[in-house]
């Protein structure tokens, strides 16, 4: 493998860790301060990019899509919030797993018959398409950089959010003893809406910066969230820092093992069967890696310990 | 009048009604996808089936429809429950080869019909054949031994292979590489369902490959081909329909533009047949045709051909009907090889754009009547 193939690997390991980002922040949020599984985060990820391809194709504008993209993947998330996840707080995960399960349906079929069955067209705008010559001259998407780019500042935004301000602080009490903080007059009910609603938006959000260089189409969300879920397993559930250097891990794990395993199987093995098993062994990687985390950490990297 | 001679008369009554209500009534049962992430593959099937049977107007035709989810366990419930309820004669279908591996071998021991209009796994076309299994669509090596002929008179020498880690996608590069006689720049198996093709763009750019064939059906594909008119490598690409089929294109756009892909099908193959499906299919739904609606339509002529022939209930005679092909097929010329698996020309298509639609057409003959290579190990 040449350097240069290296690097262009890390950067896309880097790229798909930020995109998990964005989806396992929201879930994390949701998980650490309201004690709630949500299966279906991957299905505001869809809404969001179902939104995005829809304004992209009425105004021709990535800009609004993206905003759209927002707008729409927040109040379907508040509606949800209101309408039902409000009744499971205290239910048992079991109850709102069942629940969450049901709403990817609802969400699924609900598309379907907005959308119909056929995948929707939502691209890169002209002046972020084609590639762009890094120094050592590496070729790279610039459309993925610029993606990169704003993931890290939402990661940024999102850390000042929490550390920095009286929603963030409300946010990490309601974490640590929500009775308390209730008593102390916190509208918790309110809080709770509002931290769903930004989960939400940044799943959303994924799904429009996603969905313009992959296919927007129903189901979409489903496997992301696996991922996601494995990323706050290993960062640690509740923790935005966890969730970020987790899916960073995982990007990379993902997207490095995929070249790795098969060029070492090559020593040994012919090309396709190298080929075949090694890309068999990398998908199971990073559930080696969240194993591993689990033996050393049981709480994940930076979960509280219980 | 006892009891027993009521039950007896009750019982003569039923078995006469059900007698004449078989008759030579044929009823199929089709199990296709319809929700999820492949229902766009399982409508087209479906509309393209039912268009065929609203224009035959044969009232001895029943149809029941059902959707499988894409999920192995559901079509063998479903299967069941026509072969035991509802009882039908016919099953029809299933998109994916895995579902039919599950579906087929039970429901053709149970002495039922089963006529493939898109699947076309090799287990079914060699050892595992059945008489009473019959596939309208192709052989599922085909398309992708086409494209290896394709590349051979296309010039290419060092050609890059990719394809998902599951049967299907084994059995594409293999039928590839039947064909193609250059040299392999690199062989890739993406996981199945996978979405982001940076790291396999960015060993395609390392590779030095003069070209690239690709089977990524579905989803898969459309992600492909956004990232690869993005990420700046220009060479020349090919690949079987499935990645460029009338559904999914729109969603690619101008990422697809002069690929070239094989089909056993396309809207301007010239024959009266299939101009006049072409035109009632955009006619009853407002879209064009893709090649898995014309496979639909083409399995539903199919069985009314035979029904014209033979009674049902004279499976022999049935299974001789269908054997014979004798209806027009969309696609020209059609017939069956000795494991019931088509014997058909394979075109080269290329995308284009017409008007603001992107389709496809023909600009020549890849492989001309195509069999399949697993014939001689099928006895039945």
């Amino acid at each position: 493998m040449t350097v240069i193939l290296f690097i262009e690997q890390v950067l896309n390991g880097l790229q798909f860790g930020i995109m998990l980002f964005l989806m396992a922040a929201g879930l994390t949020l949701v998980f650490g301060v309201m004690g709630l599984i949500n299966l279906a985060h991957g299905a505001l990820y869809m809404v969001g990019a179902f939104a995005a391809a829809a304004v992209a194709g009425m105004t021709g504008s990535f800009l609004l899509a993206l905003i759209a993209a927002l707008a729409a993947a927040a109040a379907a998330g508040a509606l949800v919030e209101l309408l039902v996840i409000r009744r499971l707080y205290i239910r048992d995960h079991l109850d709102q797993v069942l629940a969450t399960f049901a709403l990817i349906l609802i969400f699924s079929e609900g598309t379907r018959w907005m959308f119909g069955s056929f995948p929707l067209y939502l691209d890169i705008p002209d002046y972020l398409s084609g590639p762009v010559t890094l120094p050592g001259g590496i070729k790279y998407p610039l459309y993925r950089l610029v993606i990169t780019l704003i993931g890290l500042c939402i990661a940024g935004g999102l850390f000042l959010l929490i550390s920095r301000t009286r929603l963030g602080i409300r946010i990490r009490a309601g974490e640590s003893d929500r009775e308390m903080i209730a008593a102390l007059g916190v509208n918790i009910s309110k809080l709770y809406t509002i931290v769903f609603a930004l989960g939400a938006a940044l799943a959303g959000l994924a799904g429009a910066l996603v969905g313009a260089i992959q296919s927007v189409q129903v189901g979409m969300g489903e496997p992301v969230m696996i991922l996601a879920f494995v990323v706050i397993v290993i960062g640690g559930i509740g923790s935005i820092k966890g969730a970020l250097i987790g899916a960073l891990m995982v990007g990379l794990t993902n997207t490095l093992g995929g070249i790795a395993m098969p060029a070492f199987l090559r020593l040994f093995m012919d090309n396709s069967a190298a080929s075949a098993t090694g890309s068999a062994l990398a998908s199971m990687l990073i559930y080696v890696l969240m194993a591993v985390v689990l033996i050393w950490r049981p709480q994940g990297l930076f979960g509280a310990a219980t | 009048m006892n009891f027993k001679t009521i039950i007896t008369v009750a019982g003569i009554a039923l078995a006469s009604t059900a007698a004449i209500a078989q008759g030579d009534k044929v009823k199929v049962g089709m199990i296709t996808t319809l929700s999820g992430g492949g229902a766009g593959l399982g409508i087209d099937v479906r509309d393209g089936f039912m268009l065929a049977v609203k224009q035959a107007g044969d009232a001895n035709l029943e149809v029941i429809v059902e959707d499988d989810q894409r999920k192995p366990e559901i079509a063998v419930q479903l299967a069941d429950r026509m072969i035991q309820s509802d009882d039908v004669d016919v099953l029809t279908g299933i998109i994916w080869s895995n579902l039919a591996m599950a579906v087929v071998p039970s429901a053709t021991a149970q002495g039922k019909f089963y006529l493939s209009p898109n699947a076309g796994p090799s287990a079914l076309a060699g050892k595992g054949c059945n008489p009473n299994y019959f596939n309208v669509a192709w052989q599922n090596d085909n398309l992708h031994e086409a494209a290896g002929g394709y590349a051979n008179t296309a010039g290419f020498e060092n050609i890059f292979i990719l394809a998902p880690n599951y049967p299907a996608g084994q059995d594409a590069l293999t039928g590839f590489k039947r064909m193609y006689k250059g040299d392999l720049a690199g062989e890739v198996f993406t996981q199945l369902g996978q979405k982001d093709y940076a790291s396999e763009l960015a060993q395609i750019r390392a590779s030095g490959a003069d070209s690239i064939f690709f089977f990524l059906p579905g989803g898969m594909g459309i992600s492909f081909l956004k990232q690869y008119a993005d990420s700046g490598i220009d060479l020349p690409v090919v690949g079987p329909a499935f990645s460029f089929d009338q559904g999914i294109l729109q969603a690619v756009g101008d990422a697809a533009m002069g690929v070239k892909n094989t089909s056993q099908w396309n809207k301007d193959i010239d024959n009266p047949a299939n101009a006049a499906f072409v035109a009632s299919f955009q006619a009853e739904y407002g879209r064009l045709p893709s090649l898995y609606a014309s496979q639909g339509f083409d399995t539903a002529n199919l069985l009314l051909s035979a029904m014209k022939k033979a009674d049902i209930n004279d499976a022999d005679a049935f299974r001789a009907a269908l054997e014979a092909a004798d209806f027009d097929s969309v696609r020209g010329k059609f017939s069956f090889s000795a494991n019931h698996h088509p014997i058909q020309d394979i075109y080269v298509r290329e995308v284009i754009k017409e008007g603001d639609v992107y389709t496809n057409k023909i600009i020549g003959v890849a492989l001309s009547d195509q069999s399949n290579v697993y014939v001689d190990e099928c006895k039945m």
